[in-house]
């Protein structure tokens, strides 16, 4: 039973790290309907941006609370720069050309901010600094969830907490709501909707930063190729969930998560992505547009 | 108050719009008639900036405005209800009604306005928290004009209002666009495929075909005139 309540936890830390990356991808989807592939290397770079944030703060002795609060920021920043940036240059030039057009643009710009970061930094991976102290209340219940899960779902949570508050509540937001629903009414009623593409990059962006550094402190190692199969695993799970929903994406990663942490534990850890996938197979058979997603007739 | 000059408009590589010139006077209701693929939504979305014009002028109260963003445009002062109304589908009624008020902050007279729209149509005020997607094809366009109303505006566009209702239904929704003429004072340009109807609400009338505006005159004068009796009344 304690095995089975650990593996438990150890999925929600991927769901919730699924989670934040899962929410750009699906977001970017639900307002312009476009499979953000450069999405994962944005994450990777919120990873790295925090490394080195991280590491220089560390050396001039800043406390680790501090180290870890100015890195989230740091990376959240920096990264909703990448993608505001990708945006403009590599997907607003094709909003009105074939849907097949943005899609290449965006495997490109996944390529070519691999290959950037790849030869700025090295392709060796690289130890991550520990931004999550053991804490001492923890220690009766370490064997079942460690200091840097607790702090990864906390996180998590308070950032999803922000994000409804955000969406449901603020101007932005409903604008927002109204451009992913009908973007040419949406211009009609005097929404801005270059303003809102761009504050749903930048905000997915900060998400998956978030991410990133959440992850490699809690892994340990980083290298320029993690935003790659981090970027298909939370795909999977925006599609699981419904891709265009949010509850949606955060939904399919937790059962993404479940899934691997519970495949690892009883089966072998060699099956994680086997099960992973298989799942998003079974999902595109039986339900094709996500448990929280709706049937849509495609748009040509 | 609203003014082409010779605008030319393209829908992909197609062109739609041939050098329309066409006036639009403070108060008055004017109407574009024309057959399917005329052209005439292309034109509304061409002054609504959602399909720039290629080539030509469109000026609003003397300034042009054929380079601004639509949201700009909307905040001038021209709304356009659109062909096949373009409820937000998820939004209840209420909210779809505040969506119509985005770039407003007059939060007090917002709500009186609001008000005013449940008067109109009482009918709203008891759907108030449904989608708006639950409604029927005639409660979709009252509540599609009502947003627009709801932004203010000093003219109003209205694409096919009479689109897939019944007659009876058409009937009503043109007494409340001529009451919004007259009570609000709003300028209205009204593009319909029901010559008729549109031509015995409107002050003066233009003629599309494919593209190009053949004639324009008083709406009465098109009425009787015979062509246009074959072309577009069935008579």
């Amino acid at each position: 039973m304690e095995y089975f309540i650990e593996l438990f936890f150890s999925g929600l830390t991927r769901g919730s790290i699924y989670a934040l990356i899962a929410l750009g991808y699906t977001m970017v989807y639900g307002i312009i309907g476009l499979i953000n592939f450069a999405h994962g290397e944005i994450y990777m770079i919120g990873a790295f941006t925090s490394f080195i944030v991280a590491t220089v703060l560390s050396i001039l002795g800043f406390p680790l609370l501090a180290i870890f609060v100015i890195a989230a920021l740091a990376a959240a920043v920096w990264s909703s720069a990448y993608g505001f940036t990708v945006e403009k240059l590599a997907y607003k030039p094709l909003r009105n050309a074939p849907r097949l057009s943005p899609l290449i643009s965006a495997i490109g710009m996944s390529i070519f901010l691999q290959n950037y970061v790849l030869l700025a930094q090295t392709s060796d991976f690289m130890p991550f600094p520990q931004l999550i102290p053991e804490f001492g209340f923890m220690e009766p219940i370490a064997g079942i969830i460690g200091s840097s899960d607790l702090v990864i779902l906390l996180t998590t949570a308070v950032v999803m907490v922000i994000l409804t508050w955000l969406i449901k509540f603020t101007r932005i937001g409903k604008a927002m709501r109204a451009t992913a629903q009908d973007r040419t009414m949406a211009m009609l009623v005097g929404i801005n909707v270059n303003h809102v593409i761009s504050v749903t990059f930048i905000i997915g962006s900060a998400l998956a930063a978030i991410g990133g550094l959440l992850i490699a402190s809690h892994v340990g190692q980083i290298n320029f190729f993690i935003g790659f199969i981090a970027g298909i695993k939370a795909f999977t799970a925006a599609v699981l969930g419904g891709i265009g929903s949010i509850p949606g994406a955060v939904l399919g990663s937790f059962i993404l998560g479940l899934t691997e942490a519970f495949a690892t534990g009883y089966v072998s850890s060699d099956y994680e992505d086997v099960f992973a996938f298989s799942l998003l197979v079974l999902i595109l058979i039986f339900r094709p547009s996500g448990l929280l997603g709706k049937a849509t007739i495609e748009k040509v | 108050m609203l003014e082409l000059r010779s605008v030319n408009s393209y829908y992909g590589n197609i062109q739609a719009l041939h050098d329309i010139s066409l006036k639009v006077e403070e108060g008055e209701i004017i109407t574009l008639i024309g057959a399917n693929g005329a052209g005439k939504s292309t034109t509304l979305m061409s002054i609504s900036g959602v399909i720039p014009p290629r080539s030509g002028e469109i000026l609003f109260k003397g300034k042009p405005i054929h380079q601004m963003s639509p949201d700009k445009i909307v905040a001038l002062g021209i709304c356009q209800v659109p062909e096949g109304r373009h409820i937000f589908p998820v939004l209840t009624v209420a909210e779809n009604l505040d969506m119509g008020a985005f770039l407003r902050r007059d939060n007090r007279q917002i709500k009186q306005d609001l008000e005013y729209i449940y008067t109109l149509f009482p009918l709203l005020a008891n759907r108030r928290n449904q989608p708006g997607g639950n409604l029927s094809g005639g409660e979709q366009q009252m509540l599609a004009i009502s947003r627009a109303l709801m932004a203010k505006p000093q003219l109003l566009l209205l694409d096919e209002p009479s689109m897939g209702l019944a007659p009876l239904v058409t009937r009503q929704i043109f007494d409340i666009i001529k009451k919004i003429n007259t009570e609000q004072n709003t300028t209205i340009f009204l593009v319909e495929q029901n010559a008729n109807l549109a031509l015995k609400t409107a002050d003066r009338g233009y003629v599309l075909e494919t593209g190009r505006i053949t004639m324009h005159d008083k709406a009465e004068n098109l009425l009787s005139n015979e062509d246009i009796q074959k072309a577009y009344l069935g008579i």
